[in-house]
C-alpha cells in the first residue's frame, strides 16, 4: 500500500510550528492542529527571550504569519485530535473542530464586534491579569485573526450579530468533525505550569503581590496588561525591591515534580534585568538552589546580570513568605545554604517561577494515540540516547517539551528532528520517492 | 527632464501601531495624513498590526485596488518582517523589490519613548526618506539554481552518523568525511551513557553498522577537507585520503559535525604532576576497560577550567552528569570506596537527572559545593596519595579529604582544526570558541550561511541524546534544498561595469565571499549565486564602477536628500 505523504502536526507553539514549516517547505502537506483559538503557544506569552534579549512576539510572529502564509499547511485551530486510526504511512485522523460561533470564512478581523460587546471576562493570554470580552482573539497578532465567542461567558445579546458587516456571528454553529489521511504524526504540546497555591508556605492566591513568572512576564511586556510598567497590583507602586523564588514545585519530592524545568534560571535571570531595565532603582534578588547554566551563552548571561546590571543571586532554600496586611509588603524567610543560617528580607513583590509540567490532558492523547508516558507524564521516547523523537508507536513522533524539559532552540531543533524522521517514514514507505 | 505623468510611481504606504510598540508613541494617523501629501504616494493607511493576517490582506488589496507599484511599510525591523513584507507584495503580483521599509519602532518609537511629538516628526521624516527611496527602486530578479541532491556530512561521531543515516533513508545521497581511521568519534571512549546505563558501544555499533550497509552513504576515513568552493546547491568538495591521494566532488548541502576536543587541565590541581590526577574521561575509559585499581576513597572536582571567571567562562554541560554516573558505578562495584563529589552549581537539569543525583546521594556519594573564589587545593602525602582541601560552607571551616585518587572534570573545548574549518566554510566561531548558528533561539542549527548546517558538540557541549536530536534536525534542514531540486538566490548584488573598472583588483581582495574574479578581459566579474550584497566592493571601487542592486547611488542620495527636505538635482 502506498504511503500517505502528508503530516499531521498536534501543537502551535515554537516546536509544532518550526516542524509544520520545514515539512511544508519541502513539499509536504501539513495539518497544524491546535486546540486554542491562535496559534503561537508559549512564546507569544513572553517579553523577551533569554540570553540575547530578542524580544519574543518579534521573532515568533513572521513564523506564525509563514504557517498561515504556506500552502502546504492547512491550520486548523480550535480543534482537537479525537481518533486516530491505522499505523505508519495510514493513518486515519478524527478532529473535533469547535464552534467558534464565527464563520472563519467571513470574519475579517475587524474588531467591531469586540468593541460591542458588553461582557468583559479575565484574558488566559495575559494569564488572567488582563480583561477581554466574551468575542475575542486571545492576542492581536492571532492567527488566523478570527474571532472566536466564549459561549460559556456569552450573554446572547446578540450585538455582536448585529454590528458584524462581514455577518460572520453564527449562534448556531455546531462542532465538527473533520477526517484525515495522513503517513505521519508529530506530537508538540508543550507544557503547563506547576500550581503554585499548593505551596501555600510561598502565598500565592493569598497574597497579591506574590506572583507566578509567567504572570510577571505578561506585566513586563510591552502589549500586557499594563503597558510594560512594573507595579504592585495591590496599590499601583513601583516596588523597591524584588525576589524571585526557584524551583517552586520542582526538583522537590513533596508535592510537586522531582525534575528541573530547566528554563527557570534563565529566565528568572532575563525577567531580574528586565527590572533593572525598566526600574533602574529596583533591587532584583534571585534565591536559588543550585544555578542551572548549562545552556550556550548562559555561564555569560548570569555574569551580565551580576555584574553589569547588579542582579543579587542568593543560594538559600526560601521557607515563607509573610504578608503585612497593611502595607502589601512581604517578608520572606530563608536558610541561606552559603553560610548555614536562617535569614530574611523585605520584598515589595515576590516572584515565584513553578515548575514547568507536562499538560493534564497528555494522558488523554496518549491513549488516543497509543503513546506510553514516562513516569513524570512526559511522552516516552523509544530510546532515550539514540531515538529521543520516536515513540513505542511507529510514525508518531514527539518534540519540545512534551518530550522533556527544554528551552526555546532546543524545542525548535527537535521539531526539525521529528519533521526529518517523518520525513523518513514517509519517504521509506514510498521507497525513496521524494 | 520630469517624467511623464502616468508613467509616475503610485506608491502605497501602510504604517504599523504595532500595539502600543509604535502607536503609543508616534502619532500614527498623523504620519500617515503626512505620507499622503508626499509625491507619488497615492495611498495611505494605518494598521494595529500591519504583519498580521490582516494587515497582509490590506497590503494585499491595495495593490489591486489603487493599482499601486511601490510598497511601503513603516513599521519595525526589515531583519525579521521584511521578508514577510515583501512576500506579501509578490503574492499580489508586485515584484517584490519594489517595497520598501521604514524603521519607525526601534529607530523612532522606542529610543524617544518620552518625546512623543519630536518622535512624530522624526517618523514622518523616516517616511519620506522611503518614499524618496520607493520612487527609484527597480524590480530585480532572483537567479534561480540547481541543487545537487546530495550532502557532505563533515564528523563520522554519533552526530555526523544520524544525520547521515536519516538523509541517506530520505533517498539523498551523503558523503562522511571523518578524520580519524573509524567512524565512531567521542562515543569509542565512553563506557556507559547516563541515565540509562546503556553501553556506549551498543548504540554506536548499531548506527556504525546501518552507516556501512546503507548504499546512500560513502564514507570517507583518514580524510581530510582540503577546500570547499561554491554555494549552497553546488558545493565543490576537495579531499585527501589517508594515501595521499585527493578526490573531488559536489553536493548541494554541508553539515558540520566536528564534535569537540577535551581541555588537558596541565598545571591545574596537581595534573600531570601526580600519576593519581586523571580526567574524568581517563576515568571513564579505565572504567570501561576494567581496568581501573579501585581506590578506596576519591575526589571528583567539577568546573576545572570551565566557568572561570574570565577565558573559559562556560558551563560545559555534561560533566555533572558525567560525574555523578562515575561516581555510581564506583560506589556500585565497591559500596565501601568513598566518592566525594566536589561542585558549584549541580547541573542535573531536565527529566531524569535530578532523580539521577539523589540515586547517587542514597548510594553515599558525598557532595561538597565549593565556590569560584575558594576552589579546592591539593597537597601531595609521602605515601603518593593527595590531601584535597576545601572550604565547606555548611560547617563554616576547611576540611581535609585523604584521596587514592582525584578525577578532575574538565570542559568540552573546541576542535583545533575548527579555525581552518571556519575559515574554509566562512562559518563563524562564537566568543566560547564554539560554532556560532544563525539566531541563537529560532535557527540554532543553520548557519548563516546558506546550505550549511551545525549539530552536536561542534555547536556547544551536550549530552548523546541532545546530539542525536540535532543531528536529526539538521537532517531536516539539509534535506530541504535538496527536496526541493531548485532554489533562488539573492538578487541584491554587486554589478561591475566593465568600462568604468580599470581592474586594479581591490574587490577581489576584499570580498570577504570570494564572489569576485578578474575575467579574461582583465576587469572584475561578479559570481552572482556567491554575492551576498554587502557592499564592500561597491564602497571600496575607486573607479566607482561597482553598484549595488536595490542600493544604487542614485537611491541612497535621494533618500539622504530627503532627510534634509531635498530633491535629486
Amino acid at each position: 500500500m502506498k504511503v500517505n505523504n502528508s503530516v499531521l502536526v498536534i501543537g502551535g507553539g515554537i516546536a509544532g510550528m518550526q516542524a509544520s514549516l520545514d515539512l511544508a517547505s519541502r513539499g509536504f502537506r501539513v495539518y497544524l492542529v491546535e486546540r486554542n483559538p491562535s496559534i503561537g503557544g508559549r512564546m507569544v506569552q513572553l517579553d523577551k527571550t533569554f540570553p540575547t534579549m530578542d524580544c519574543s512576539i518579534c521573532i515568533v510572529a513572521p513564523k506564525m504569519i509563514e504557517c498561515f502564509r504556506n500552502p502546504n499547511i492547512t491550520l486548523l485551530t480550535y480543534s482537537e485530535v479525537q481518533e486516530v486510526n491505522g499505523s505508519v504511512g495510514n493513518f486515519t485522523v478524527k478532529i473535533l473542530k469547535k464552534p467558534r460561533f464565527v464563520i472563519e470564512e467571513r470574519c475579517t478581523g475587524c474588531g467591531m464586534c469586540a468593541q460591542h460587546c458588553p461582557v468583559e471576562v479575565h484574558n488566559e493570554f495575559d494569564m488572567d491579569l488582563g480583561i477581554r470580552k466574551a468575542i475575542y482573539i486571545p492576542l492581536p497578532q492571532a492567527v488566523p485573526l478570527k474571532y472566536t465567542i466564549d459561549n460559556e461567558n456569552c450573554v446572547k445579546c446578540d450585538l455582536c450579530q448585529k454590528v458584524c458587516g462581514a455577518e460572520a456571528v453564527d449562534f448556531n454553529q455546531q462542532p465538527q468533525t473533520i477526517s484525515l489521511d495522513v503517513g505521519a504524526i508529530v506530537v508538540a504540546t508543550g507544557f503547563e505550569l506547576f500550581d503554585a497555591r499548593t505551596r501555600s508556605e510561598y502565598g500565592y492566591g493569598r497574597f497579591q503581590n506574590v506572583l507566578v513568572s509567567l504572570e510577571f512576564e505578561r506585566l513586563l511586556s510591552a502589549s500586557g496588561p499594563i503597558g510594560g510598567h512594573i507595579v504592585r497590583l495591590s496599590d499601583g507602586r513601583i516596588p523597591r525591591r524584588i525576589a524571585f523564588i526557584q524551583c517552586v514545585g520542582s526538583r522537590s519530592l513533596k508535592g510537586g515534580v522531582s525534575f528541573c524545568s530547566s528554563a527557570c534560571c534563565m529566565y528568572a535571570t532575563k525577567e531580574s534585568v528586565l527590572i533593572r531595565e525598566h526600574e533602574p532603582e529596583c533591587e532584583v534578588y534571585i534565591f536559588y538552589n543550585d544555578l542551572k547554566v548549562f545552556g550556550k551563552g548562559f555561564q555569560d548571561f548570569v555574569a551580565r546580570a551580576e555584574d553589569d546590571w547588579g542582579v543579587r543571586y542568593v543560594r538559600a532554600l526560601p521557607g515563607e513568605v509573610v504578608e503585612d496586611s497593611k502595607t502589601g509588603d512581604l517578608t520572606l524567610w530563608y536558610e541561606d545554604t552559603t553560610e548555614n543560617t536562617t535569614r530574611s528580607i523585605q520584598a515589595d513583590l515576590v516572584v515565584l517561577c513553578p515548575a514547568l509540567i507536562p499538560r493534564a490532558t497528555s494522558k488523554d492523547l496518549a491513549s488516543v494515540l497509543g503513546l506510553e508516558l514516562d513516569e513524570y507524564g512526559f511522552f516516552k521516547s523509544k530510546d532515550a540516547q539514540f531515538a529521543p523523537v520516536d515513540t513505542n508507536v511507529p510514525g508518531v513522533f514527539i518534540c519540545g517539551y512534551c518530550q522533556g524539559p527544554k528551552d526555546i532552540p532546543e524545542s525548535v531543533a527537535q521539531a526539525s528532528a521529528a519533521a526529518a524522521r517523518a520525513a523518513e517514514v514517509i519517504a521509506q514507505g514510498n521507497e525513496g520517492v521524494h | 527632464m520630469k517624467r511623464a505623468e502616468d508613467n509616475a510611481p503610485r506608491i502605497g504606504v501602510f504604517v504599523c501601531h504595532c500595539g502600543i510598540n509604535i502607536g503609543g508613541v508616534v502619532d500614527v494617523p498623523q504620519v500617515v495624513e503626512y505620507a499622503k501629501t508626499l509625491p507619488n504616494v497615492v495611498y495611505a493607511e494605518d494598521n494595529l498590526y500591519t504583519c498580521s493576517s490582516e494587515g497582509i490582506s490590506k497590503i494585499k488589496e491595495g495593490i489591486g485596488r489603487y493599482n499601486l507599484d511601490r510598497i511601503i511599510v513603516a513599521s519595525c525591523t526589515p531583519r525579521t518582517h521584511e521578508p514577510l513584507f515583501r512576500a506579501a507584495c509578490e503574492e499580489a503580483g508586485l515584484n517584490k523589490y519594489l517595497f520598501e521599509m521604514a524603521n519607525i519602532r526601534d529607530q523612532c518609537s522606542w529610543p524617544h519613548l518620552h518625546e512623543p511629538e519630536k518622535a512624530t516628526e522624526k517618523a514622518k521624516d523616516l517616511v519620506r526618506m522611503a518614499v524618496a527611496k520607493a520612487g527609484l527602486l527597480k524590480p530585480l530578479v532572483e537567479p534561480e539554481i540547481d541543487v545537487t541532491p546530495s550532502t557532505l556530512v563533515i564528523g563520522g561521531g554519533i552526530s555526523g552518523m544520524t544525520a547521515a543515516l536519516c538523509l541517506a533513508n530520505q533517498g539523498f545521497r551523503v558523503c562522511i568525511v571523518e578524520k580519524e581511521s573509524e567512524l565512531g568519534g567521542r562515543l569509542k571512549q565512553l563506557h556507559k551513557l547516563y541515565p540509562t546505563l546503556v553501553n556506549a558501544s551498543k548504540g554506536l555499533d548499531q548506527i556504525s553498522g546501518a552507516v556501512k550497509a546503507n548504499r546512500n552513504i560513502d564514507v570517507l576515513t583518514s580524510t581530510l577537507i582540503k577546500q570547499v568552493k561554491g554555494f549552497i546547491g553546488n558545493f565543490e568538495v576537495d579531499v585527501q585520503r589517508g594515501n595521499g591521494e585527493t578526490a573531488k566532488f559536489e553536493v548541494g548541502t554541508i553539515i558540520v559535525a566536528t564534535g569537540t576536543d577535551v581541555l588537558e587541565p596541565v598545571g591545574m590541581y596537581g595534573y600531570g604532576e601526580h600519576s593519581n590526577v586523571l580526567t574524568q574521561l581517563q576515568l571513564e575509559t579505565l572504567l570501561r576497560d576494567g581496568k581501573l585499581e579501585m581506590p578506596q576513597r576519591v575526589v571528583m572536582v567539577q568546573c576545572v577550567g570551565s566557568r572561570e571567571e574570565k577565558g573559559r567562562t562556560y558551563c560545559s554541560r555534561v560533566c555533572c552528569m558525567t560525574a555523578l554516573k562515575n561516581a555510581m558505578l564506583i560506589k556500585e562495584s565497591h559500596p565501601r570506596t568513598d566518592v566525594h563529589l566536589l561542585f558549584r552549581d549541580l547541573q542535573t537539569y531536565g527529566g531524569h537527572y535530578e532523580d539521577y543525583r539523589r540515586m547517587a546521594q542514597d548510594m553515599g556519594v558525598k557532595f561538597i559545593k565549593y565556590s569560584l573564589e575558594k576552589p579546592p587545593q591539593v597537597f601531595p602525602k609521602e605515601d603518593g596519595r593527595l590531601d584535597v582541601s576545601v572550604y565547606h560552607a555548611l560547617l563554616g571551616e576547611e576540611i581535609n579529604l585523604e584521596t587514592d585518587l582525584l578525577v578532575l572534570s574538565t570542559p568540552l573545548i573546541q576542535c583545533e582544526d575548527a579555525k581552518k574549518l571556519s575559515h574554509m566554510l566562512k562559518i563563524p566561531i562564537g566568543p566560547d570558541g564554539f560554532f556560532l548558528e544563525a539566531h541563537v533561539k529560532l535557527r540554532p542549527i543553520d548557519f548563516a550561511t546558506d546550505g550549511i548546517y551545525v549539530c552536536g558538540t561542534a555547536h556547544s557541549p551536550k549530552d548523546t541524546a541532545e546530539s542525536v536530536s540535532q543531528a536529526l534536525g539538521v537532517a531536516s534542514r539539509a534535506a530541504i534544498p535538496l527536496a526541493m531540486k531548485h532554489m533562488r538566490t539573492e538578487a541584491i548584488t554587486a554589478m561591475v561595469d566593465e568600462n568604468l573598472c580599470s581592474g586594479c583588483g581591490t574587490c577581489v581582495k576584499i570580498c570577504p565571499y570570494s564572489a569576485i574574479a578578474k575575467d579574461e578581459k582583465g576587469v572584475a566579474r561578479v559570481t552572482e549565486v556567491l554575492c551576498k550584497g554587502c557592499g564592500t566592493c561597491g564602497a571600496s571601487c575607486p573607479e566607482k564602477a561597482i553598484t549595488m542592486r536595490h542600493f544604487t547611488d542614485d537611491q541612497v542620495i535621494a533618500q539622504a536628500l530627503a532627510a534634509v527636505r531635498r530633491e535629486l538635482a
